[in-house]
């Protein structure tokens, strides 16, 4: 099997197990003690987040990888780099999922492994970035998903060394700049993770529709450029209230208000996306892109109101910021991600294809379940935000009693969303696999 | 089409503006200043061992199983953290850290609270939408 499919294959398992783990620890929320003994909160929250962000990084990169040869028209400059960088990339997952169940940590939230195994992620990424740029050669003339990808590799890597500057003294010893780096390097990192895969729909969206136009236009620069400028200084809004620097606030809120743009543009081009979707509605490719496309406009809705500070103080804190990240992570990435897949895994292979029904019922069953999901998430927020910020002798403990109606919503919409999520993933890691066994014994 | 030489502009002056504001941050200390000892560092590293963020939050950012524990020295005290760290709860599993250990915890939180307010209820919102405390 090539080396982008076993990264696609690994993506898919990992968004499996990681959607299992997310089930065990929402049932933690409803029965708290739940495996507390083998199994605690503590262990199964980085198990769950880190197992979803590597399905995202995986695919994105096993996205790129392979269009950027399609676009190229050539391999990859070196196939050694790439599964050099495979086997880092692989191992070192391998041995953060077992250090998570054994309760070994030393990291921060999102990268809470020890820190040396960092290492390796820096060193696949350094290769990833110069099997890139030795494959595109150069910028002249490029389409907007080359710069797009480009971005995304040197930002993720600068933005994951920037996530470490805590191993140096001068910053650990400051725990308010310390907090405020932290915050810096996770809010652009998601920026770039998000160049990756918006380049890739740029892409996919162009060879379903057999039209290159647009990959070269000034309207998708444009959004480009205000989408980098968004990644390089919006990140202030993950800390308005930390009492560091006053000025992030200010220039947070002002650059996040220039994603108005890409929502005022989203409304306008409303009715042709819906034209579209109903032409393509049997494309499952195009089918998750269109999920996504509706999840985009939820999520920059609430984005936009979470940067602005006097609302952000409200949901800071509360289960509405889980619903944006769930939002974002699910209802974005991962349906462009899924597509992506899709089109990679069964393009060429008609006799492969996934059935229609099958496809269809996964497609409607994660929509409707991850809707539930995020307003069950938005609600219980509501409730959290109005104990924080009004005068209440509820103690915390009785805060999270009331929430416990909202917790099972998210916990039984959380169980059908991952059966959904898996009725798309386990027919594609089926047809990986076959084909990989077919390859091997040919 | 856009000319490569604009976009290359572009991103070089969005680059710049980037590099600058990166290194401005992490040469500028924040607002206010205290003195963090290096008991207190040790306990932030017992606090990263634990994983204590899984369930809690500092100034808002973390878990949200347990109490955001910014000011949690001030408002409940070391003895009322300890035991916690000791027996743990129902949810919370009882952490078997060594009595120096759990002193570096409590230090850890101790600085935490010095280093200002989580309260979101201290903050004065401001007609332009910005929040001040």
């Amino acid at each position: 099997m090539k080396a982008e499919k076993i990264l696609l294959l690994a993506a898919l398992l990992l968004l499996a197990i990681g959607m299992l783990f997310g089930i065990t620890g929402a049932w933690q929320y409803m029965v708290p003690g739940f495996l507390k003994s083998i199994l605690s909160f503590e262990r199964i929250r980085p198990l769950h987040v880190s197992a979803v962000i590597f399905w995202i990084l995986l695919a994105a990169v096993a996205t790129v990888l392979t269009y950027v040869q399609d676009h190229t028209k050539k391999p990859l400059f070196s196939r050694w780099l790439l599964k050099i960088q495979v086997a880092l990339f692989l191992g070192t997952i391998l041995a953060i999922l077992i250090s998570y169940s054994l309760g070994v940590f030393g990291g921060r939230e999102y990268w809470e492994f020890p820190p040396a195994l960092a290492l390796p992620i820096v060193i696949g990424w350094i290769l990833l970035l110069i099997n890139f740029l030795k494959t595109i050669g150069t910028l002249r003339k490029q389409p907007v998903y080359i710069w797009m990808w480009l971005t995304g590799i040197i930002f993720f890597l600068f933005t994951f060394l920037e996530s470490y500057l805590w191993v140096i003294p001068y910053f650990n010893h400051n725990i308010l700049k310390d907090m405020t780096i932290q915050w810096k390097s996770y809010g652009s990192m998601v920026g770039a993770w998000n160049m990756l895969i918006y380049g890739s729909s740029i892409y996919l969206m162009e060879k379903i529709s057999k039209q290159k136009n647009y990959s070269h236009s000034p309207i998708a620069f444009i959004l480009y450029f205000t989408g980098l400028f968004n990644l390089m200084f919006n990140w202030g809004h993950h800390i308005y209230t930390l009492p560091a620097f006053h000025f992030v606030q200010y220039i947070s809120y002002a650059v996040s208000m220039t994603e108005l743009f890409i929502f005022g543009r989203i409304i306008w081009l409303w009715r042709s996306t819906v034209t579209d979707a109903q032409k393509h509605f049997n494309h499952q490719a195009y089918r998750l892109m269109i999920a996504a496309d509706v999840w985009i406009f939820l999520v920059l809705l609430q984005a936009l109101l979470m940067s602005v500070p006097a609302i952000n103080v409200y949901t800071h804190g509360t289960h509405i910021t889980v619903a944006h990240t769930m939002g974002a992570t699910i209802g974005i990435n991962s349906f462009l991600l899924l597509a992506f897949a899709v089109d990679i895994i069964t393009g060429q292979q008609k006799e492969n294809a996934i059935k229609n029904y099958y496809s269809i019922f996964g497609f409607w069953i994660s929509n409707i379940s991850l809707f539930i999901f995020w307003i069950s998430l938005i609600a219980a927020g509501v409730v959290k935000a109005n104990w924080q910020m009004h005068p209440t002798n509820t103690s915390f403990g009785e805060m999270m009693k009331q929430l416990k109606p909202f917790f099972m919503v998210f916990t039984f919409s959380g169980v059908l969303l991952t059966i959904g999520l898996l009725v798309l993933v386990l027919p594609l890691v089926r047809i990986l696999y076959t084909n990989g066994l077919k390859k091997e014994t040919k | 089409m856009v000319s490569d030489k604009v976009k290359i502009t572009v991103a070089i002056i969005l680059s710049t503006a980037f590099l600058s504001y990166s290194i401005f941050l992490y040469a500028a200390n924040p607002s206010k200043q205290y003195a963090v000892s290096e008991e207190a560092i040790f306990g932030k590293q017992i606090w990263q061992q634990q994983n204590c963020v899984a369930c809690h939050q500092v100034y808002g950012l973390g878990g949200y199983l347990g109490p955001d524990l910014t000011n949690n020295y001030r408002l409940r005290g070391p003895e009322y953290i300890k035991a916690f760290i000791t027996y743990g709860t129902p949810a919370m599993p009882a952490f078997h850290l060594t009595e120096k250990e759990k002193n570096a915890l409590l230090t850890y939180l101790k600085s935490l609270d010095a280093s200002g307010i989580a309260d979101p209820k201290s903050f004065r919102i401001q007609l332009n939408g910005t929040i001040e405390q």
